[in-house]
């Protein structure tokens, strides 16, 4: 049996993040923005940010539920599912079946979503977690599966839906298949808002493509992390197309706040607190108490609805 | 070196500016249309074409990819890529179908979203977002037809609909040969062999069950422009009286049930958890699921 299916906390392993800190002995950490040492027990206790720059490194999927979650809280779901590899795909001798299983062992992750519940400062929720080190967190179709499965346990446990994203966009070995994710997601996020649960979405750095464009920022509340780079076509695609000037901060979590396109950027330290405020806001709404009529009016399977 | 292969033989067929657009489409079977400009936020994107009009004796709303049939028209239309402001001027024309319980008809063709510096400032990937949303749970029928690109996401945001067509010489798929070429070949000119392993022809589709039905091109579309318009015509209204009857039947509720589904049991994957739990050697021999 593979070891990745185990989920096991897994700190300090940093040859998963990319955009990273350097680890030149293990005890210090050296900060990918502003190339200060840190030493490393502190940089794990301050969420993996520079406190010099406030560069928030990336994290994996494991870490992040580790940072958000009560302590001993999470319980995964769906682990087991493992893309089936429709189109036996082979760029020219790269097999991504073989792929799958390399970067598998590497991320000691089976898939690019973790999925499961969990509680926020005592608030139970159901969440997503991307893995940015298995394959990008590319959206194929056991990470679509796993998500719809999360929102349709969400809606029978009447529970919110926080998603955690950070995603090079659809995985391109299972095409159509991962295309249709987009769609698949999004409908799954369609139910719960008919049944009256919140999704609220927190955007990591990087965030790009059919993720962005999909189920990511179908939210009631959309945060992004400080600096994350979010868009729908990358920067150099831009360029190269388009030949057109980037100005400074594009795409940035910043740039997209000043156009409108999220509520806030919240800072990683801070994200405990301000889901755990937004779950308290939307408790009653989520319980279905406390509600006057008009808002909990044609709420589907309360009168026989189907 | 790469041979021309079959896949990219359709690509290329796909990509033909001679081919019929949207515009054909809408002169061909819609009778009586008045195109509706803008998105009511911004501007009015010319990638989108969007009306009304009487499709065989009922209103129906039509919003479709404009691409140029030449290299002028092109620049005019962004060669059929949409900003957020297409995309919005299709979602507005959307819950206006809804408003007045009119059936949705689109057109596919388009190389994908436009990559810009604009229509990221105006959130493209929000705007292909909220259209999926929309068409997922839209109270009125919808059918869709591939008729030339289907470019990835730019091409789903106006295609999550009841029925899903294709014409026998489009494509769909989750980028374009050579991007896909040169992401995972490392090779742009490995556009062919990316074309093939895509599995992005209307066939494949049909193999996957992803599609309802290919409308066939026995010369193709540029070559049999009147005979290729007349077919998908009446495929497409034997889809749409279809998804009426059933409508009409058993409510719209139950469409939308049929629609969620339909998009819901889309994947490959197998579950592996029993040998997780009996820790049994790891294998792909159990359940796998694929859409049927
Ligand atoms: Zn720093």
């Amino acid at each position: 049996m593979p070891d990745f299916f185990r989920r096991k906390p897994t700190f300090n392993r940093d040859d998963a993040d990319q955009d990273g800190p350097v680890v030149p002995d293990g005890l210090w950490v050296k900060c990918h923005k502003c190339k200060d040492l840190v030493y490393s027990k502190d940089f794990e206790r301050w969420y993996r940010v520079c406190p010099k720059c406030d560069h928030h490194a990336r994290l994996t999927a494991t870490q992040r539920i580790d940072y958000l979650l009560d302590s001993g809280s999470f319980e995964e779901w769906d682990r087991g599912i493992v893309t089936a590899d429709p189109l036996s795909f082979d760029a020219n001798g790269d097999v991504y079946k073989e792929k799958v299983q390399k970067t598998a062992r590497k991320a000691d992750q089976p898939e690019s979503l973790i999925t499961g519940r969990g509680r926020i400062r005592g608030y139970d929720a159901v969440v997503s977690a991307t893995e940015f080190a298995f394959l990008g967190a590319s959206m194929g179709s056991a990470f679509g599966e796993k998500f719809v499965r999360a929102v349709e346990r969400a809606i029978e446990l009447r529970l919110p839906f926080i998603s955690i994203s950070s995603s090079g966009g659809a995985r391109m070995h299972e095409s159509t298949f991962s295309l249709m994710q987009m769609a698949k997601t999004t409908a799954a996020l369609s139910r719960l808002g008919e049944h009256k649960l919140p999704h609220f979405s927190i955007l990591t750095d990087p965030c790009y493509g059919g993720v962005t464009a999909s189920y990511a920022t179908v939210a009631d509340i959309i945060m992004a992390e400080p600096g994350a780079m979010i868009g729908f076509a990358g920067p150099r695609v831009i360029e190269q197309i388009t030949r057109q000037k980037l100005p400074q901060g594009f795409q940035t979590a910043e740039f997209l706040l000043e156009h409108g396109m999220i509520d806030m950027v919240c800072r990683r330290s801070e994200l405990p607190a301000t889901l755990s405020l937004l779950l308290l806001h939307y408790a009653d709404a989520t319980m279905g108490r406390h509600q006057p009529e008009y808002a909990y009016a044609g709420t589907p399977g309360e009168e026989g609805d189907s | 070196m790469t041979e021309v292969t079959r896949a990219w033989d359709r690509v290329q067929l796909a990509r033909k500016p001679e081919r019929p657009h949207s515009l054909d489409y809408i002169a061909a079977m819609i009778s009586g249309f008045v195109e509706l400009h803008g998105d009511r936020r911004y501007s009015d994107d010319p990638a989108i074409v969007a009306g009304v009009g009487a499709f065989n004796g009922r209103t129906v709303m039509v919003v479709g990819h404009q691409k140029g049939a030449n290299t002028r028209e092109n620049l005019d239309r962004n060669f059929g890529m949409p900003g957020p402001d297409g995309y919005r001027k299709a979602l507005r024309v959307f819950r206006h179908a809804e408003k007045f319980g009119f059936p949705v008809l689109c057109f596919i063709d388009t190389p994908g979203a436009d990559p810009g510096l604009g229509s990221e400032e105006r959130g493209q990937a929000t705007a292909v977002a909220e259209n999926l949303l929309e068409l997922a749970s839209l109270r009125v029928p919808s059918v869709s037809v591939v008729i030339g690109e289907g470019g990835s996401g730019g091409a789903l945001a106006i295609s999550v609909t009841d029925r899903l067509l294709m014409l026998e010489n489009s494509v769909y798929a989750v980028a374009s040969p050579e991007a896909c070429a040169a992401i995972l070949w490392k090779d742009s000119s490995a556009a062919p062999d990316a074309a093939e392993a895509l599995k992005l022809t209307a066939q494949d589709l049909m193999g996957f069950g992803m599609i309802d039905e290919i409308i066939p091109e026995p010369e193709p579309a540029h070559e049999a422009m009147d005979a290729t318009l007349q077919r998908a015509s009446a495929a497409i209204e034997r889809h749409l009286s279809e998804i009426e009857k059933i409508t009409a039947e058993d409510g719209i509720d139950h469409l939308l049930e049929l629609r969620y589904q339909k998009y819901r049991n889309i994947g490959s994957w197998v579950d592996r958890q029993e040998e997780i739990l009996t820790e049994l050697p790891s294998s792909f021999a159990s359940a796998v699921h694929t859409n049927d």
